[in-house]
């Protein structure tokens, strides 16, 4: 019997097998883009851990390098300097295989939703349920719809992106990064293209359903209105974390 | 346990094409029209050198002799007419059948203009063709002046079939003689000749009075049952006089098949065309396939982000690829029927949707999409999932 996703958050956060408890630990990063003359450096000796289950805000100044961090943290770029051990596996000296495969327990959510155009909602969520080895293609069918009623769509599944609001793309690609049951959420200004209201039931649903499969969230932003749903929130300047005044714990 | 629904997943190769029905609609017509080119080609060159041997075909021989001065049947040199009756003396033989084959002008009897018409000339006993339905008509020329004319010959030779069949009396000229239509046949028209018809010797050789005495065109040699061919050949080729060619009947007609691919451009201009087809068809697919790779760039680097791998995504490209081949193909096939029957109606080629063809035709339109896909694939490179964040 497989577990069934629990969008309810009211189960407890699932343990790490790992010794580590952490979800993440950086440990003086400093990365770079171009070579030669033009190279410029975006981060510079990070240290940050993400507790299981947590959820960390960042913000920060536009090209103050958030977003480079959550690439290395993703596993979508090679490590340069540093060590990012993401899940308890170390990514500097990674390859692309090892990489690949561990991008399946991390969910993404994009700025633009990404969602696939030729894909009805239901097939967009089973996108991510279908790297969830050991299931039927019913199960995973049914996983998908099941995520969709967690996010409010149930109505919708059928649809194809093109005829959906903005929020109901965002919905959709979070019930898609959840469906694959991700041990941490990375998420990029999901709330960039939302009024206001929308945004707020987007984070407020986002940290419900993380909470609920005890997976650490890390989402950058620039929105001062969903600072509230973290348990931290770090600020970003020039490549180094610095303290910041928001932190607090819920 | 793992079952193989496990595997399953959603087809998403086939929904990247079917969602977007303009530019699938594209490509199976550019796929079609290539494959459309490639069968008419191939269809033209091999119903070409097929109807080449329509008279070949027909005859009722194990062996032929020819002339080892003849190079095809529209030139046929004589040979002495002593050769075929010495091959009978072999034990194996047991009939023999002297036939003149020249082309002669004929008069079509309404327009009044000349053609040429291929004129077999043997005696109304023997056998001649395998068609038994001719062995009844045969003894009708035994009449001077008499002809069975070809019904299936080209329209060119004017309206003698459905003349004679309204009972008119149906007489024309041929080589300046007064000949009358004793019957019709079907034999059908071959590369070398728009027409066909059956004399007896007698009427034959009052039409070519020049043809020297005892000389015929081409001998048919029927053996027992049993007899292999191959033996009697060499043992004819010792007794008989280096004057006479020896073949098989499938080796006549291959003689002939070669004349018509060896000493003339058409196997070269459809395989050409057939090519062109190829490669057209590669143009347009792999377009198709870049454009779509190109507008779905974002898609497929969220689906590495997701943790796909990049062969899966090659996978998606490929099965495009192999979709587009199989539903291409399809149009193509349909239509290359029907152009067929066109152009048997149209030329009377024998041009018919061979299982060889087809086969061959679809193996090139594979390859075709699979090379494409293959290009396409390189644009998948470009997919840096680090790029959409």
């Amino acid at each position: 019997m497989t577990p069934t996703p629990s969008p309810s958050g009211l189960s407890a956060p699932l343990p790490l097998p790992d010794a580590a408890p952490l979800a993440v630990r950086i440990q003086g990063l400093s990365h770079w883009y171009g070579h030669g003359s033009t190279r410029r450096q975006v981060l510079q000796g990070v240290d940050l851990s993400l507790q299981a289950g947590e959820v960390v805000l960042l913000t920060g100044p536009s090209g103050c390098g958030k977003t480079t961090l959550l690439t290395l943290v993703g596993a979508l770029r090679q490590v340069i300097a540093g060590s990012v051990q993401v899940l308890g596996q170390e990514l500097a000296g990674s390859s692309r295989r090892q990489r690949q495969q561990l991008r399946r327990s991390i969910g993404m959510i994009f700025q633009g939703h990404n969602l696939l155009r030729c894909l009805s909602a239901e097939q967009n969520v089973q996108m991510g349920a279908d790297l969830l080895p050991q299931l039927s293609y019913r199960a995973r069918r049914d996983r998908a719809r099941q995520w969709l009623r967690a996010v409010g769509l149930a109505e919708q599944l059928d649809q194809l992106p093109h005829d959906l609001s903005g929020g109901q793309k965002q919905r959709v690609a979070i019930a898609r990064a959840l469906a694959a049951e991700p041990r941490l959420l990375l998420a990029d200004e999901p709330t960039a293209a939302l009024d206001s209201r929308t945004g707020r039931e987007i984070v407020d649903l986002l940290r419900g359903l993380a909470r609920g499969q005890g997976c650490a969230v890390l989402m950058v932003t620039h929105d001062p209105r969903i600072l509230d749903i973290a348990d931290r929130v770090l600020r970003m300047e020039d490549g180094q974390l610095v303290e910041s005044a928001a932190e607090r714990r819920v | 346990m793992r079952h193989p629904w496990q595997g399953r997943r959603i087809p998403l190769a086939w929904l990247l094409l079917t969602r977007q029905p303009a530019r699938l609609a594209v490509a199976l017509a550019g796929i079609a029209f290539a494959g459309i080119l490639m069968f008419m080609q191939l269809g033209f060159r091999d119903g070409l050198f097929d109807a080449s041997v329509t008279i070949h075909k027909q005859f009722d021989a194990d062996l032929v002799l020819i002339s080892p001065r003849t190079m095809s049947s529209i030139g046929m040199a004589g040979f002495p007419q002593r050769r075929l009756v010495q091959a009978m003396a072999d034990a194996d033989v047991i009939g023999i059948t002297p036939v003149h084959w020249n082309l002669l002008l004929w008069r079509n009897p309404q327009t009044r203009m000349t053609r040429s018409i291929l004129t077999l000339g043997f005696e109304p006993a023997d056998r001649l063709f395998r068609d038994p339905a001719l062995v009844r008509s045969a003894h009708s020329l035994t009449q001077r002046g008499r002809v069975l004319f070809d019904q299936l010959s080209r329209p060119e030779f004017g309206p003698v079939a459905s003349w004679f069949r309204q009972g008119r009396v149906v007489e024309t000229e041929v080589a300046g003689k007064r000949l009358r239509v004793a019957g019709l046949v079907s034999l059908g028209p071959s590369f070398g000749a728009d027409g066909n018809m059956l004399v007896s010797r007698e009427t034959f050789l009052e039409l070519m009075p020049g043809t020297p005495p005892g000389s015929i065109e081409l001998g048919l040699i029927r053996l027992r049952q049993g007899a292999d061919p191959a033996t009697v050949i060499s043992r004819l080729r010792q007794r008989l006089p280096a004057d006479v060619r020896i073949l098989t009947k499938k080796g006549f007609e291959e003689f002939e098949k070669e004349y018509w691919r060896s000493s003339t451009a058409i196997g070269f201009i459809f395989t050409l065309g057939a090519a062109m087809g190829f490669v057209v068809g590669c143009v347009i697919v792999y377009q198709i396939l870049y454009s779509d790779v190109s507008d779905h760039l974002p898609e497929y680097a969220t689906l590495m982000a997701m943790g796909y791998p990049l062969r899966s995504l090659l996978g998606v490209v490929g099965r495009e690829g192999l979709l587009l081949a199989i539903l291409g193909f399809l149009p193509a096939w349909l239509a290359g029927q029907g152009l067929y029957a066109l152009v048997r109606a149209g030329t009377r080629l024998p041009v018919f949707m061979e299982a060889q063809r087809s086969q061959l035709v679809f193996a090139m339109i594979l390859s075709m999409c699979m090379a494409s896909a293959a290009l396409a694939m390189r644009k998948l490179a470009d997919a840096d999932p680090a790029e959409i964040f």
